[in-house]
Order: structure tokens, then C-alpha cells, then sequence
């Protein structure tokens, strides 16, 4: 057990890429994979900002008001002790990406900006305009090309993670991946594993998320015995517009510096939205929260936009679409700060949000729930890993905007540091495993890609995958109810065995087989939907982004618990169970009303 | 052309080393879309428009907002990223290429790798000397910020090498995109502390020197960013370097 300690290092967007950074500046040796070349990761939609106390408003913001905004925000779904020292070190991480060279937006006097974001009283929103996940994403890509010309970090670019690979006692001793180019299954040593393998909006088919956020690698390892958790939070994020590829997200941003949501208060008025008078036009957050507005926290917008148009009867013109104004702002000072959105906007609307209200409604953004942790990031199989939104552990029942950005990057950075600390603590390496562990896990997937390759059914993964989504968004969205949820539980039974017995592929090749990868994928969505399906039947409150009108209140009696998730392997179905009770030592639970100012 | 479908003739190659060919494919037309969501259409029934089947055609995308660069290709002619081509404002039938500076992976996709790794050879990050609790960086004018601003929104999409004449399989010249970068660090405060070294890194083979000074880059960047600017600032900044270097002997 001479041989070097090696890392393996699942996904390269913050998460992924601040863990990969951690080890390799403390002297270890990571293979970091992504589908794509991590710079193109999902991360780089980030919009609005992250969060930190760095009180530079004179507004006496505390740390203690931060770890509370983010508790009573999640509706205290989330153990208080890791979000506590995640806030605690946001100050920190703000000054590293500074250092970085972030292009934060500034003062006059030349220190950081900060806006206000949703859920919180006090600017604590660091920005780069409205870009500030690409400019984080391009910082520690940046850090880590020095780390690759070391050599102590080596990409594997362009490859698929299928499974881990696992010794006799289950601990982790390395990974399958596909080579996308290639097609070739390979494996791969390492004495930690993590997975930062983001989240899974791609399974509602249409959401804010990039294309690659199918949470397939998260759905793998849980098919191979790791915990999921709290699954059934899924965050629909009030201001997207609506598209037939993407629902391209107008950022929170957009309300924290001034934005305005509204719809005319005659049903069905056509008036161009600026003949419209003030007094004819209803702000309904403005009017129903007044203490928070336009910024109440994302579940309780997106529920009230879903309201006044599908209950109420008042989106624009009879449709599904509400306005997100700012054109009472000036231009100039919209493109300084949120150029990025409004470009995004005027190029595939074709029109200018500095002029017209934008057209939004409500669409799945991220998922709080995900791979069970511990409080070191580690899962339930042992040296397996995992960090940033496929994680579970900072959100609770719904997460704060730029709050993600926070945790993606921290707990990354925890990773870096409990990988090493548990390889320290082992007596031999993955070098020392037996072959017959990779080769096995090799074979499997060899299998499961020839069988694919084979089959000639008439369903394919572009049909199934648009049907998932369907079927996702209209049962285990917004709005639940426990007749829907049976109705996609038993619907999901059925399409996973059309997937298995009716699918077919038109590309039998090798070389870039993206279908052979759909495909894959798609079989790990039908996976991650049915725990997503089942967890939200069993929970009968409301508590977050979790709503269902039959249960309107939060039942901390029999809820204030994690929902955890295994797969019976057997019986190939999600079992959940609820005995791990929700670590609230810093904080007492008590009632989330926005319509109030909160009181720490 | 007919208003209810949308004609695509797209440049197909299998794999490197196989000889590219064309094939033409009909998506049924609805308001609003863009090229993306028909190669999905297209990826979901591949069936060419005379009715024979085919393999789906490849190509990368990811993030679908401009903001990723995966999904540059040349579109009608131009180089562009494909997620904001919407079919509405592009003529039929849209022919879909490869870039053709980059080598072919397969159909649509290239291997871009030559980008970054000319961001390893112009050294562009800022040299910390680590990721622990060492402080904020020092405070920094906002007009500075807002143009250095500019630079850091590049997505390495390999538009602006597409259309540079200076590049092609022979020369090592770095592009536009790298530059930029340089220029985007060379301003920072603690970038800047590395500026030389970048400098010296422009000056070799493949460096400043070979841009031509046509200005491609400029007008094809999606995301206008001043790299014409950048190229000149660079420039400049050269020019002070070589001088110290040779009074400094
Ligand atoms: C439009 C939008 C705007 C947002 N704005 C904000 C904001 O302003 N503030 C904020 O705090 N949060 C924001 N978020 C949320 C935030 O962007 C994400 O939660 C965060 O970036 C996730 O980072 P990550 O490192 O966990 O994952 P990602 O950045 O998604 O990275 C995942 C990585 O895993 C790789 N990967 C995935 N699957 C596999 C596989 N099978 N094999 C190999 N590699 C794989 C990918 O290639 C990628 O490198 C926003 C989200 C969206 C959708």
C-alpha cells in the first residue's frame, strides 16, 4: 500500500470542479469526468448571484439572519448543523472567487455590490451582472488548468459515469464510464469516488435546466444501493418564458432589483400592457404578501402565478403567462445589471424587456432533494461521495435563490477536504482491489449497451423521454394531488416496461452513439421519477415546494423527518422510510408566513 | 417551399476518417422553433426527406440560452450558435454544417480541444496561491470591471476561430477567443501580476503575431464582445514588454 492515493472526481461544474481543486492543491492526483467539457457545464446558467453576509449596506446583516432566512425559507426540511457552517464560510468563498477574478459588479468605492433576492430582507446577493454562474463556472475552470498542466488533475471529457464499481465488502473502489466518442466502456481506480453530477429538471422534459441535467448518474448509484432523500422537493421557479425546447429563466434578479409581477385585472384584457393604468393592473404578490412582495421565496410565487392563471382566470389574453415588468427602470441601468437576462429575452421573444413586460410563467428549476449524505458529503455506500444539487443536504423543503450557487461551491469544498480525510483513514488502496471488481462492473455495462444496441421496438427515447415529462409536470409539479400521484405511479410502472421491452434504437454504431447514451439516460429518468413519484404520494402536508391542497398544512409531527429513499432491488421499486428526524437543534421549527415580516 | 414543414440539408460524416455527404430531412412547421428543436425532431425520427431511413444526426448542445458555446455550427453560411437560429428569420432550406476548422467528430459535432488548450498556453487564470481564507482581491474600479466584464463572458464557442483566415490545420496561431482572455486578465488587479508571463506566451510561435488584422472575429461573435479591442489592447501592451525586455538587455 505504497501507491499514491487516486481521487475520482464525477462532474465538473462547481460543485465538482471546487472539490477537484481542493485535493489537487493539497498535493492529490484527480480524474474529473463530464459529459461535456466542464466549462460547458450546467453551472453556467446561473443568473442572479450568490449568497453572503458581507453587510456592505449598512444594513446590520448578520450570519445568524443568513443560517435563518435559509432554514425558515426550506421550511425546516433541512438539518440545521451543515447549513450553519455553510453560511458561516459564504464570506470566504465570495473572497476566493474574488481572487479568482470573478467579475463581481462594484460600488463606487470599488468593493463588491450586493442586490436583494428573494426570501431576505437584506442585500446579500453578490452578482456579476446577470451572469454570475458562468463567471464562477469560468473561475474554477480557470483554477483547474494549472492543476491539469501539473498533472496532478487529468479530464476525461465527453465521457458517460454508469456505475460504481464496488468491492466484496460495497465499499467504492472506482467507476464505469463510457467514452461517448469511442463507445467503449472502461474502468477506473480511485480510493474516494464523488459525484457532482447536478440536478435532474430533464426529467420533467421541459425545465430552466440545461439538456445534460438528467440526473442519470444519481439515479445509477442509487439502482446500486446509495440513498436518495427528499426527492419529492422538486423547485418550480416563478419567472421563466415558456418554450418549446427550454423554459429560458428570467432570473430572481429581475424582481431583486425592481421588478414588478402583474396581470390586468379584467380577465382576458388584450390592451397593449402599457395602455394599461396603474389602477387596472393587479400585483397580486405586491397585494397578498405585502411584507415580502415581489420576493417572496420561489414556492410561494410560483403557486400564486399558477393560481391567478389557471384558478383565477387572469393570465394575458386567457393563456398561461403573467408580466414581469421593469420597464418603470432605467435602460442603462437594467444592462449594467441584468444585461445577460435581457439579452437572453430579446433574442428569443423578439422583444425588448426595457420597453415591454416580459411574458413568464412558472417552470422546474432545480431539485433540493437528492443523493443522501452525511454531514462529511459522504453517501450511504462507503468512499462514495457526492456534492453540490445532487446532493440533498442545504435546502431543505425549498431552496432560496442564490443559495445554490453557495452550496454547490461549499459543499465541493467539504468534499475536497472528508475524501482525503477518509482515504487517510483506510489500510489498502483501490491499486490493491481485485480485478475481478472492475471486470465484472465493465461486463455489466458491455451488457446492458449490447442489449440497447439490439433492440428494434417501435418506442423510442426522444418519445418516452417527452412522455416522462408530460406526465412529470402534470402530476408532480406545482399543484399535487394523491389521485394524480397514484395515476403517475402506475403510469411509470408501464413506460419503464415499454422501455424495456418495446424500446428501439435507430444508431447501432459505436462511434458517438448519442442515442445509445438517450437511451440510458432516459431508463435512469423513469428510475428518478418514480422515487420523485412515490415520495411526494407518501408526504400528506404542504411544506415548501411541496403542496397539496388536500393536506394545506405543514405537519411537523409527522413529517419534520427525511424522507429516504432505497431501491428494493428485488422487488425494482422505491422503499421509503422516515426515521431520520430533522436535526433542528439551532433553530425551533415554527410557522413560514411571508405575508409578515419574519422575525430571527 | 411549403409553409407546414421546414427543409434542412445537412452535412453528414460518420466519423473522422469517413467522407461527408448531404442529406436532406422535412420537420413539420410550427411558430417559434429553432434548429435545435428540429435536430430533436429529427434525432426522434430519422428519416430523411425522401423517405429513407437514417441514423440520427450528431451534434452538441447543452445550456440552450447562449451561455455554454456547445452548439456552434454553421448555419446557412454562417457560423452561429444553433440554440438562437430561429426558424423564422432563416431562409429555406437551412443547410447545417460542421465548423470547418475544428476536425470532425461526427456530422455536426468538432473536436474544440485546441481552444482550450490554448488558454493552458497563454497561462489564463489568475495564479493564487490558494483556495484558503486569504482575504477579498483588491478593490477595483466598476467602469474597469464593467469592460473587463466584457472579455470573462467569452464561451469559448470557436466561432470567432471559424471565421479567422489565419487559422487552419497548419497554424498554431491561439484565435481571438485566447487573447481576449489575456486581455481579461492582464487588467486585473491580481491577474495582472502575471501579465508578462502571458506576454512572453503571446510571443511565440502561434502568438499575436499572426493575427491578420481581417476582424472576422468581431463581427461573428454571438455574444459581440470587443475582441478587435482586445487584440489591440494586447498589442500595446506587447509593444511596452518588448521594448523594457530589450532596454532591460
Ligand atoms: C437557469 C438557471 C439559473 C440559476 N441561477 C442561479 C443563481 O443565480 N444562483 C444560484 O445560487 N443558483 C442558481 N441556479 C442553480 C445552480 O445553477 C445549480 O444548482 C448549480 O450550478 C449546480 O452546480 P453543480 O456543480 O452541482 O452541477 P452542474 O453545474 O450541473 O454540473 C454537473 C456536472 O456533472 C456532469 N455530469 C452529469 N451527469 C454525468 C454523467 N452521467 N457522467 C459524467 N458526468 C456527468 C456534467 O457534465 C457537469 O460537469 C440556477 C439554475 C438554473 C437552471
Amino acid at each position: 500500500m505504497n501507491t499514491e492515493a487516486k481521487y475520482i472526481v464525477v462532474g465538473g461544474g462547481l460543485a465538482g470542479l471546487m472539490a477537484a481543486i481542493r485535493i489537487a492543491e493539497a498535493g492529490g492526483k484527480v480524474d474529473v469526468f463530464s459529459l461535456v467539457p466542464v466549462k460547458r457545464s450546467h453551472s453556467v446558467c446561473a443568473q442572479g448571484g450568490i449568497n453572503a453576509v458581507l453587510d456592505v449596506k449598512g444594513q446590520a446583516d448578520t450570519i445568524w439572519e443568513h443560517f435563518d432566512d435559509t432554514v425558515y425559507g426550506g421550511d425546516f426540511l433541512a438539518h440545521q448543523p451543515p447549513v450553519k457552517s455553510m453560511v458561516e464560510e459564504a464570506p470566504h468563498i465570495i473572497n476566493m472567487y474574488d481572487r479568482m477574478g470573478v467579475m463581481f459588479s462594484r460600488t463606487p468605492e470599488g468593493i463588491l455590490d450586493q442586490r436583494y433576492f428573494g426570501g431576505v430582507k437584506k442585500r446579500r446577493t453578490a452578482f456579476a451582472g446577470a451572469t454570475t454562474g458562468q463567471q464562477l463556472m469560468y473561475a474554477l475552470d480557470e483554477q483547474t488548468r494549472p492543476h491539469e498542466v501539473s498533472g496532478a488533475v487529468t479530464k476525461y471529457e465527453g465521457w458517460q459515469f454508469l456505475g460504481l464499481v464496488r468491492d466484496g465488502n460495497g465499499r467504492a473502489r472506482g467507476i464505469a464510464a463510457l467514452d461517448l466518442k469511442t463507445g467503449e466502456v472502461r474502468t477506473f481506480r480511485g480510493d474516494a469516488v464523488l459525484l457532482a453530477t447536478g440536478g435532474f429538471g430533464m426529467v420533467y422534459g421541459r425545465s430552466t435546466t440545461s439538456t445534460i441535467c438528467n440526473g442519470g448518474a444519481a439515479s445509477a448509484i442509487y439502482q446500486q444501493g446509495a440513498l436518495l432523500a427528499n426527492m419529492e422537493f422538486i423547485q418550480i421557479h416563478p419567472t421563466a418564458m415558456p418554450g418549446e425546447d427550454k423554459n429560458r429563466l428570467m432570473s430572481e434578479s429581475a424582481r431583486g432589483e425592481g421588478g414588478r409581477i402583474w396581470v390586468p385585472r379584467k380577465p382576458g384584457d388584450t390592451r397593449d400592457p402599457r395602455q394599461i393604468p396603474e389602477a387596472e393592473r393587479f400585483y397580486f404578490l405586491e397585494e397578498r404578501y405585502p411584507a415580502y412582495g415581489n420576493l417572496v421565496p420561489r414556492d410561494i410565487a410560483a403557486r400564486e402565478i399558477s393560481k391567478v392563471c389557471v384558478e383565477e382566470g387572469l393570465g394575458i389574453g386567457g393563456e398561461n403567462v403573467v408580466y414581469l415588468d421593469l420597464t418603470h427602470m432605467d435602460a442603462d441601468y437594467l444592462t449594467r445589471r441584468l444585461g445577460g437576462i435581457l439579452e437572453i429575452y430579446q433574442k428569443f421573444a423578439g422583444a425588448d424587456p426595457r420597453q415591454v413586460p416580459m411574458k413568464i410563467f412558472p417552470s422546474v428549476h432545480y431539485s433540493m432533494g437528492g443523493i443522501w449524505v452525511d454531514y462529511n458529503q459522504m453517501t450511504s455506500i462507503p468512499g462514495c461521495f457526492a456534492a453540490g444539487e445532487c446532493d440533498y443536504q442545504y435546502h431543505g423543503a425549498n431552496r432560496l435563490g442564490a443559495n445554490s450557487l453557495l452550496s454547490a461551491t461549499y459543499s465541493g469544498s467539504v468534499a475536497g477536504r472528508t475524501m482525503r480525510e477518509w482515504v487517510a483513514g483506510q489500510s489498502d488502496r483501490a491499486a490493491d482491489a481485485a480485478a475481478s471488481f472492475f471486470e465484472s462492473e465493465q461486463r455489466r455495462h458491455e451488457q446492458i449497451n449490447a442489449t440497447l444496441l439490439a433492440e428494434t421496438g417501435e418506442e423510442t427515447p426522444t418519445d418516452l423521454h417527452r412522455e416522462l415529462g408530460e406526465w412529470m409536470t402534470r402530476h408532480a409539479s406545482v399543484v399535487r394531488l394523491n389521485k394524480g400521484l397514484d395515476e403517475l405511479i402506475g403510469h411509470l410502472d408501464e413506460m419503464l416496461e415499454r422501455f424495456r421491452t418495446r424500446l428501439g434504437l435507430t444508431d447501432k454504431g459505436r462511434w458517438l452513439n448519442q442515442q445509445l447514451a438517450y437511451a440510458r439516460d432516459v431508463g435512469n429518468m423513469l428510475q428518478t421519477a418514480r422515487a420523485v413519484a412515490r415520495a411526494a404520494r407518501n408526504r400528506d402536508e404542504s411544506r415548501g415546494s411541496h403542496y397539496k391542497p388536500e393536506f394545506p398544512e405543514r405537519n411537523d409531527e409527522k413529517y419534520l423527518f427525511t424522507t429516504k429513499i432505497a431501491y428494493d432491488a428485488a422487488k425494482d421499486e422505491p422503499v421509503l422510510d422516515y426515521s431520520e428526524a430533522i436535526d433542528v437543534q439551532h433553530i425551533a421549527p415554527r410557522k413560514r408566513d411571508y405575508s409578515v415580516n419574519k422575525k430571527a | 417551399m411549403s409553409q407546414n414543414t421546414v427543409v434542412f440539408r445537412i452535412k453528414r460524416q460518420e466519423n473522422p476518417a469517413a467522407r461527408p455527404h448531404w442529406e436532406e430531412f422535412a420537420v413539420p412547421y410550427r411558430e417559434k422553433l429553432n434548429v435545435i428543436v428540429c435536430l430533436n425532431e429529427i434525432r426522434r425520427h430519422p428519416v430523411t426527406r425522401d423517405g429513407r431511413k437514417t441514423t440520427p444526426v450528431a451534434w452538441e448542445c447543452a445550456c440552450l440560452e447562449e451561455v455554454c458555446g456547445s452548439c456552434a455550427m454553421i448555419i446557412n453560411g454562417k457560423a452561429r450558435p444553433a440554440c438562437s437560429a430561429l426558424i423564422d428569420e432563416l431562409k429555406q432550406p437551412i443547410t447545417l454544417e460542421p465548423m470547418a476548422k475544428f476536425p470532425v467528430v461526427r456530422d455536426l459535432v468538432v473536436d474544440r480541444s485546441r481552444m482550450f488548450d490554448a488558454l493552458k498556453k497563454v497561462r489564463a487564470w489568475v495564479q493564487l496561491d490558494g483556495t484558503w481564507h486569504l482575504g477579498p482581491a483588491p478593490r477595483w474600479n466598476e467602469r474597469e470591471r464593467f469592460r473587463a466584464y466584457d472579455f470573462s463572458r467569452c464561451m469559448t464557442c470557436g466561432v470567432c476561430l471559424e471565421v479567422c483566415p489565419q487559422i487552419n490545420a497548419r497554424s498554431s496561431f491561439v484565435g481571438a477567443a485566447a487573447i481576449g482572455q489575456v486581455r481579461l486578465f492582464n487588467s486585473h488587479p491580481l491577474g495582472g501580476l502575471q501579465a508578462t508571463e502571458r506576454l512572453d506566451a503571446l510571443m511565440d510561435k502561434g502568438g499575436i503575431a499572426e493575427c491578420g488584422n481581417a476582424q472576422n472575429c468581431v463581427e461573428a461573435c454571438p455574444k459581440d464582445i470587443s475582441l478587435v479591442d482586445a487584440i489591440g489592447e494586447v498589442n500595446r501592451q506587447m509593444a511596452r514588454h518588448t521594448l523594457k525586455k530589450i532596454l532591460a538587455g
